[in-house]
């Protein structure tokens, strides 16, 4: 952090900037040019936490993808197909049991097995053949896309969180405070879908438990050192292929999940495939290959530009995303985290 | 035509051109010249015209991928750009936005248009290497769709443009199926033998040495991101042409014609094809017109409903991509190469 500071001065004052401003806005209670200039604060402020929380799951969706690709150099094609086969089963699983929860783990394993399948009879077989492996995995991306829509139809699959998520949480936030007629000051706070909070809450937990088992485990530290010098370690006697398939079950099985997540937030439909591929593919672009924090860091950014975007500019929306992905392979190809 | 590029050994150097063309493209060239003359109007048009178009674009994609070693995911898009400037400059039923401009005009600018956006995008995709190309082309495919189908003053959304035409140069209907199979057919045979020449010229050359070894190629004084950009910047006049082609075709452009599904079809053609010669490119085509005009009939022969169509082209890929390295060229230089390995000591024979 403070060698940060120090080689980068100028960069930590913009940020330091950027984030006093967005408490102002957050916290301020909004004056009336402010509403005039860029409209309520309500909507500001949904923006910001609808924005937030899309950041939770893409990251969810991407982290996956950017540790398989971190450790195995495979680029997963196939990711978005598992994430919306995880939303599948989560639904069905969510119809059939009544609970909500059982639908995580049955999507993380079923979509893990999978992932297992696909790195012991795809990935193996063609190891060090990047592009064959990116072409196969797109290959079976459309068959699963095709398996999929022929097993549950193009319906809009949605699934319904338990009543003790259900509804709008107290924020504590103001959004508008007006004095009426009477003279009696009338403050209005802002409500968020408690669902969304908690969603988010866990990928943020997720998250940091990647982090800790990655920096603070032998497992963590033979995947680490995986993604540095594959062949070294296998010459040290590790066992790098079951490594592999660990990493490829936990990194598919993840997709699984965000997939359930994915069909509480949204829905599990054809073409959210593709949707949440595209979505890690810039999330990685942008943070960085195969860095943890770099997923994280942009899943935020593209969730918030994509929220603010379709706000603020409606029409422009994705070419908002997209700037933010050339901006940064113009000035940084490897990614903000990347290395 | 450059017909004399296609020999390699310099001791036929004393025949004339014409004697010094193999006996494969005779064949092909005269079957391909007679075909309208027996054809059905649906196949010259549908089937023979779509897969020229088809062809040109994979081979744009088999140009990068197979020559510069980089396989990107945008040709669908830089042929999309040229198809929708030669709308938006040239006549279509959206008055409101087309210029009407005349097509010698609108046609030069449209290809000027494309080239210069692959140009921009070439520059953006160059900075990364291998997979990370493919991940970056089909970002940019991806937002050049969504763009499309949310801008409404230059590109009229959701609807895009019809009533798009070929000009009636010569008194021609160029969208009749005779003339639109020669036209098609002359814009194919031009990418094929451009390509191929090219590939043989000091350009081709430089550029495949960038592909096998951009240190080496450095270190010898080529520009290794100029040759690469430069390539982007080619690959979008057959691009280009292909798509002018296919807003003509179906006289319309939408954002449909440049989604994800069309630019991965285009990867899919040209790999199945083989990227190692132009060649595979209009193979690759040729297979994919045929398999999703009779795919439907085919499945519903099997019992299985017509909408199966992408795990037919989905398996057929998989298969091919898992058992060759080079796609159907691949595979047809394997039987080659076996048929000549010596039964006995198992090496091949000249």
């Amino acid at each position: 952090m403070r060698d940060f500071i120090e080689r980068h001065s100028i960069w930590s004052a913009i940020i330091a900037l950027v984030a006093l401003v967005l408490l102002y806005l957050i916290f301020a209670i909004w004056p009336e040019w402010l509403i005039d200039a860029i409209g309520r604060k309500k909507v500001f402020l949904n923006a910001l936490f609808n924005g937030i929380t899309l950041g939770g799951l893409y990251f969810l969706v991407a982290s996956g993808f950017t540790l398989i690709f971190g450790l195995m150099r495979n680029v997963n094609m196939a990711h978005g197909g598992l994430y919306l086969l995880g939303g599948y089963i989560g639904f069905f699983v969510a119809d059939a049991t009544g609970s909500w929860l059982l639908a995580f783990p049955v999507a993380f394993l079923v979509a893990g097995f999978l992932g297992v399948i696909l790195q012991l009879t795809v990935f193996r077989r063609m190891e060090g053949q990047d592009l064959r492996q990116t072409l196969v995995t797109i290959g079976i991306s459309i068959v699963l896309a095709d398996l999929m829509l022929w097993g549950v139809g193009g319906d809009f699959y949605n699934i319904n969180p338990p009543s003790w998520l259900s509804g709008p949480m107290e924020t504590g936030l103001v959004t508008s405070q007006r004095v009426r007629s009477s003279g009696e000051v009338v403050t209005s706070y802002l409500k968020y879908p408690m669902v969304r909070i908690v969603i988010f809450l866990a990928s943020v937990a997720i998250g940091l438990a990647m982090w800790l088992v990655l920096n603070k485990t032998r497992v963590g530290m033979l995947i680490r050192a995986g993604v540095d010098d594959r062949d070294m370690l296998s010459a040290t006697g590790a066992r790098i292929q079951l490594v592999f398939v660990g990493v490829f079950f936990f990194g598919a099985g993840l997709a699984g999940l965000a997939g359930v997540v994915g069909a509480t937030f949204q829905s599990a439909a054809p073409g959210e495939d593709t949707r949440f591929l595209l979505a890690s593919l810039v999330v990685v672009i942008v943070g960085g290959m195969g860095s943890i924090p770099g997923a994280a860091l942009g899943a935020l950014l593209i969730g918030l530009a994509e929220q603010f975007g379709s706000v603020y500019f409606p029409t422009y929306a994705v070419v908002l995303t997209f700037l933010i992905m050339v901006a940064v392979l113009a000035f940084r190809p490897q990614g903000l985290m990347g290395r | 035509m450059a017909l004399s590029e296609t020999t390699t050994s310099p001791n036929e150097d004393t025949k004339v051109w014409i004697e010094r063309v193999p006996a494969p493209y005779w064949i092909v060239g005269v079957i391909l010249l007679i075909i309208p003359s027996f054809a059905s109007d649906f196949v010259m048009f549908q089937i023979f015209g779509w897969t020229f178009i088809l062809g040109m674009i994979a081979t744009s994609l088999m140009f990068l991928g197979g020559y510069g070693g980089m396989v990107s995911l945008a040709q669908m898009t830089f042929a999309g750009v040229a198809g929708y400037m030669v709308a938006i400059f040239g006549e279509s039923a959206i008055d409101t936005i087309s210029l009407g401009w005349p097509w010698y005009i609108a046609i030069p600018l449209a290809l000027i248009i494309a080239m210069l956006f692959a140009t921009a995008i070439g520059w953006l995709a160059v900075r990364t290497e291998g997979i990370y190309t493919i991940m970056i082309t089909l970002a940019i495919a991806a937002a050049f769709f969504y763009f499309t189908r949310q801008n409404y003053d230059i590109f009229n959304g959701f609807q895009g443009f019809n009533s798009v035409l070929p000009p009636p140069l010569f008194g021609v209907d160029w969208r009749g199926p005779e003339a639109f199979y020669y036209l098609t057919l002359f814009w194919a045979a031009a990418t094929y033998f451009a390509v191929l020449y090219l590939s043989r010229a000091p350009f081709g050359l430089a550029l495949q040495g960038v592909r096998d070894n951009p240190r080496r190629m450095a270190a010898l004084g080529y520009n290794v991101t100029a040759h690469r950009v430069a390539a982007y910047a080619f690959s979008a006049i057959p691009a280009g042409v292909g798509g002018i082609l296919l807003t003509w075709q179906s006289a319309q452009i939408s954002p449909g014609t440049v989604g994800i599904q069309p630019a991965i079809d285009i990867l899919i053609i040209a790999v199945v094809g083989g990227l190692s010669h132009p060649v595979g490119a209009f193979i690759g085509a040729f297979l994919y017109v045929v398999l999703k005009t009779f795919a439907v009939d085919f499945l519903i022969a099997i019992g299985l409903s017509g909408d199966r169509f992408q795990l037919l082209i989905g398996l057929g890929f998989l298969l091919v991509v898992a058992f060759s390295e080079d796609g159907l060229l691949g595979l047809w230089k394997k039987l080659r190469d076996s048929r000549k390995r010596d039964p006995l000591t198992g090496e091949v024979r000249e």
